[in-house]
């Protein structure tokens, strides 16, 4: 197959799930899910081909011009495929949870279609090659998770609807204007093309003018502080949605946008020579030291674990930041283990709700016992965050102090040690309710029983895969294909082209 | 603009296509849409003989060159229009109706005094004549061109003179508003660009002023959008808005920069464009709405928005390309103003366009809202026969694929040069 109709057809596969849903009826229910999860294996299947073809040298890539200076353009290169990867599996193991979690609800086929349509967004986000095609994907991301995130249609989540809105919709104005102003300096830009170092000088104020407008457009949705205030409001999604927005979706197309931004548009070298790079270590050190902070106030599982993503993500963007190959690696490697511990927390988190009706920190107190699996997958997922070796967590963390050494700024680690304290604080204090404490009342007063074993299998099955992939992430760091290599392959193609 | 060829075979070409493309959609869509409505028969035969008479003005108007054509076109279409807004004999229609010939005709006045008045002086109507003769006294010209362009304003439903427009298009019936938001009041703007290309004086100040009411369009339309209470006056102010885009043609159009210019020029007509197949779409799968509904009013979307009908996701398909989104015409049309304001330098057009988006954002998404609400008792809803939604929908994704093939109609757009 040519590599242009295996790039359309991955694209494809949730992008035409999308209208198929929503043209069956509403009570297909069987039929709806196995469109959903065929699709969904098709997607990985294509995607793993794709990751092979590219250790083989094999090239990916689709172009279609549309006017002068416009084009659509998708390719497959190494950190593309890294996000695509990520989106393609997180897809599959969130489809089977949404599908459990949501039995018997109303609306799913409004669900599913837009479900489908925000994983198909992501995949053209990984995919685009050019700022054009990224800025498509991008809006329909925005477009996509709406409807998710005011599902239930009660007043809180309409009312975070419209704050979710308002910050996107700003955003996206933001980011094209600066999309558009870049444009008309250098032209059409293919990423990793890097033309901008050959601007005049006098342009340099300019392009550091039009940094910055890209970044608020992306910090939006990467929620990097002062721009995070949608997303613990939009906590009032379904589970599967936040599990899906926090891990792979929204927060991070945002880092994923940055990355594509400093490496691939500006390039790092470039990047550091305007003076960019310091700037963006302090505004990612500011955002995880708060959202830990805020983190740790929280009584609320769902609004903890949301202030926890703010602090997670901009660990990616801490990496970034740190002009050397270790920052690098660190970074690109959190986005896939940040992305796979924090579904699982989700998903645990759900779990409790759904099950016991838990959904605050302080009634956790003995669940463990009740739901042994899912707590463990939770543990796995807090202790990643937290940083123990030799979870995923540890290996980014790991780099990443490193990668702040080779750097030069080695102020970094202070931020990385309090950062882990306080990530210790406010996720060991759950575990340790979980499997250390007796249930105040071990009646569970609001159990609803939904499986054979702790409750239904398509809710902690996916928990305790994501879980257990997080700690294979770390222990087999080292083997090809893992998400440390493969970021160090990114790597090699930036530095040492 | 000085004098200059108009392009006049590609861009004619492709409006004459649009079109017939949209009469016949428009057509086929009303024959449903009247059944469903159980409209008598008597009633609805004026409405085919009305469409082919609309077909052909607007047609001659595309193609017009001279100031008696221009006239004759313009009053037929006219009272065409409001032939056709009259059509669902209800008293709001027939109010309505009232308004919009009192406003049409006053605007018809003015561009019949105003033609008089140029021909008087120079003895010409051909409008590439009229320029050569103006040439040396240009003074009459200018005058005739200001009352002209304000008769097409009124015409057009700019603002501020536009008050007539959101409640012709809440009386008349669904494929009625669409025809007549998508080209119709289109027609006078086109003939407002046409008249200034070839007439207009190369004085700045008053095409920025033209752009500044444009701006006001934008905001004001954007703004009234945004408090109405039922689903097609919230269509009906949103084509007051989106007008104001179109005039940003002028001001950016006086900028001294080639390339400026140039992209104002392709923004504006893939604008247009874009916006004619959308707000026809999205005018007939309101019509749809209300008739699931059984009323205008946005709170009954919620029961809609449980059915999910097809006629809510065309809506909001049209709804992408209104907002100004990828992929549709409409965001690359708004990335090429953009480009254009940045070129030209003229910084208050990258504002107006920004809060123009949020605007249309948060009309739409209100409207979204609405059917989003749970409620433990959903209003009934109808089932629409789902062939009333083939035309919109292919409308709608006509809209929303265009930014994609924009290359095509720039193309045409293109055909006879720039100055």
């Amino acid at each position: 197959m040519s590599g242009a109709l295996i790039l359309l057809l991955t694209l494809a596969t949730s992008l035409l799930a999308a209208p198929v849903i929503f043209l069956l009826p509403e009570r297909a229910h069987r039929t709806r899910t196995a469109i959903n999860l065929g699709a969904a294996l098709l997607k990985l299947a294509l995607v793993a081909w794709m990751v092979w073809g590219l250790a083989q040298g094999a090239a990916y890539r689709f172009h279609l011009p549309v006017m002068e200076g416009f084009s659509v353009h998708l390719v497959a290169d190494p950190l593309g495929i890294l996000f695509a990867g990520l989106s393609s599996l997180l897809w599959l193991l969130t489809t089977l949870y949404a599908v459990a979690y949501l039995e018997a609800s109303p609306n799913r086929r409004r669900f599913f279609g837009f479900f489908s349509l925000c994983v198909a967004s992501t995949l053209g986000i990984a995919l685009a090659a050019n700022l054009f095609t990224f800025l498509i994907f991008y809006e329909l991301l925005t477009l996509a998770t709406y409807p998710l995130v005011v599902h239930r249609g009660t007043p809180a989540a309409l009312a975070a609807g419209r704050i979710y809105l308002r910050y996107t919709v700003s955003a996206g104005f933001v980011l094209l204007l600066g999309v558009v102003w870049l444009q008309a300096l250098a032209g059409e830009l293919t990423f990793g093309e890097l033309r901008l170092s050959e601007l005049d000088e006098a342009y340099h104020p300019t392009l550091q003018g039009i940094f910055l407008l890209l970044m608020l457009g992306l910090g939006v949705k990467a929620a990097l502080v002062p721009l995070h205030g949608w997303l613990p409001q939009a906590m009032v999604a379904p589970a599967p949605v936040s599990a899906l927005l926090h891990a792979v979706a929204v927060v991070k197309a945002g880092a994923f946008g940055i990355v594509r931004l400093v490496y691939d548009v500006y390039g790092i070298a470039f990047s550091a020579t305007l003076g960019l790079l310091g700037w963006l270590t302090a505004a990612a050190s500011l955002t995880i030291l708060y959202g830990s902070l805020r983190a740790l106030a929280q009584s609320d599982l769902k609004r903890r674990l949301a202030f926890s993503t703010v602090s997670q993500v901009a660990y990616i963007v801490l990496g970034v930041s740190l002009f050397g190959p270790l920052g690098t690696l660190a970074g690109l490697a959190h986005l896939l283990h940040q992305g796979l511990m924090k579904v699982t927390l989700f998903f645990c988190a759900g779990n409790y709700a759904e099950e016991l009706g838990i959904h605050r920190v302080d009634e956790l107190d003995g669940a463990g016992r009740r739901m042994p699996l899912t707590s463990l997958a939770f543990t796995l997922g807090a202790l990643g965050m937290i940083g123990l070796p030799p979870l995923a967590g540890f290996i980014s963390k790991w780099y990443l102090g490193m990668g702040a050494v080779a750097a030069g700024s080695p102020w970094v680690i202070a931020v990385l040690v309090a950062s882990s304290l306080l990530n210790a604080a406010y996720f060991l204090p759950p575990s340790y309710r979980l499997w250390f404490k007796a249930a105040a009342d071990p009646a569970w007063p609001q159990a609803r029983c939904l499986g054979r074993f702790e409750t239904h299998a398509w809710l902690w099955g996916p928990a305790l895969a994501t879980g257990l992939f997080s700690l294979l992430a770390g222990l087999l760091a080292g083997l090809p294909y893992s998400p440390l290599d493969w970021a160090g392959r990114v790597v090699g193609g930036e530095y040492f082209p | 603009m000085s004098p200059a060829t108009w392009p006049s075979e590609g861009l004619a070409g492709l409006l004459i296509l649009l079109t017939t493309l949209l009469v016949a959609g428009v057509a086929w869509h009303a024959r449903g849409h009247l059944r469903e409505h159980g409209v008598p028969a008597g009633r609805s035969h004026w409405l085919w003989p009305l469409l082919a008479a609309v077909w052909g003005f607007l047609t001659l108007i595309w193609l017009v060159s001279d100031l008696l054509t221009l006239y004759l076109a313009l009053e037929g279409l006219g009272f065409c229009a409001v032939a056709l807004m009259w059509l669902p004999g209800t008293r709001e229609a027939r109010r309505a109706g009232l308004y919009y010939l009192l406003a049409s005709l006053s605007g018809s006045a003015l561009i019949l005094t105003s033609a008089l008045l140029l021909y008087s002086h120079y003895g010409h109507l051909d409008f590439a004549l009229l320029a050569q003769a103006s040439a040396e006294d240009p003074r009459w010209r200018w005058l005739a061109l200001a009352g002209l362009s304000t008769g097409l304003l009124v015409k057009a439903g700019a603002f501020p003179l536009h008050t007539w427009l959101p409640p012709a298009h809440a009386a008349a019936w669904a494929p009625v508003s669409a025809l007549h938001a998508a080209l119709i009041i289109k027609a006078s703007l086109f003939l407002l660009i046409k008249l200034w290309w070839q007439l207009g004086p190369a004085a700045a100040p008053s095409m920025q002023l033209l752009g500044w009411l444009g701006a006001a369009a934008v905001l004001w339309g954007g703004l009234l959008a945004w408090r109405q209470a039922t689903l097609k006056k919230v269509v009906a102010y949103s084509t007051v808005s989106q007008m104001g885009y179109l005039l940003l043609l002028f001001p950016l159009m006086a900028s001294a920069e080639e390339g400026a210019r140039q992209l104002a020029w392709q923004a504006t007509w893939l604008l247009f464009i874009t916006h004619a197949l959308a707000k026809a779409a999205m005018f007939m799968a309101a019509g749809n709405l209300v008739l699931a509904m059984d009323c205008d009013d946005l709170k009954g979307l919620a029961g809609v928005g449980q059915q999910l009908p097809l006629s809510l996701l065309v809506f909001g398909v049209a709804g992408v390309s209104i907002m100004g989104l990828p992929p549709s015409g409409a965001f690359t049309a708004k990335w090429l103003l953009l480009e254009s304001a940045l070129a030209a330098g003229q910084w208050p057009w990258l504002l107006l366009l920004g809060l123009g988006s949020l605007l249309s954002a948060a009309y739409l998404f209100r409207v979204f809202a609405y059917c989003f609400t749970a409620r433990a008792e959903a209003p009934p809803c109808r089932r629409v026969p789902s062939h009333l939604d083939i035309v919109p929908l292919g409308l709608a994704l006509a809209a929303l694929f265009l930014g994609l093939i924009a290359g095509w109609p720039v193309a045409w757009v293109q055909g006879g040069g720039l100055p």
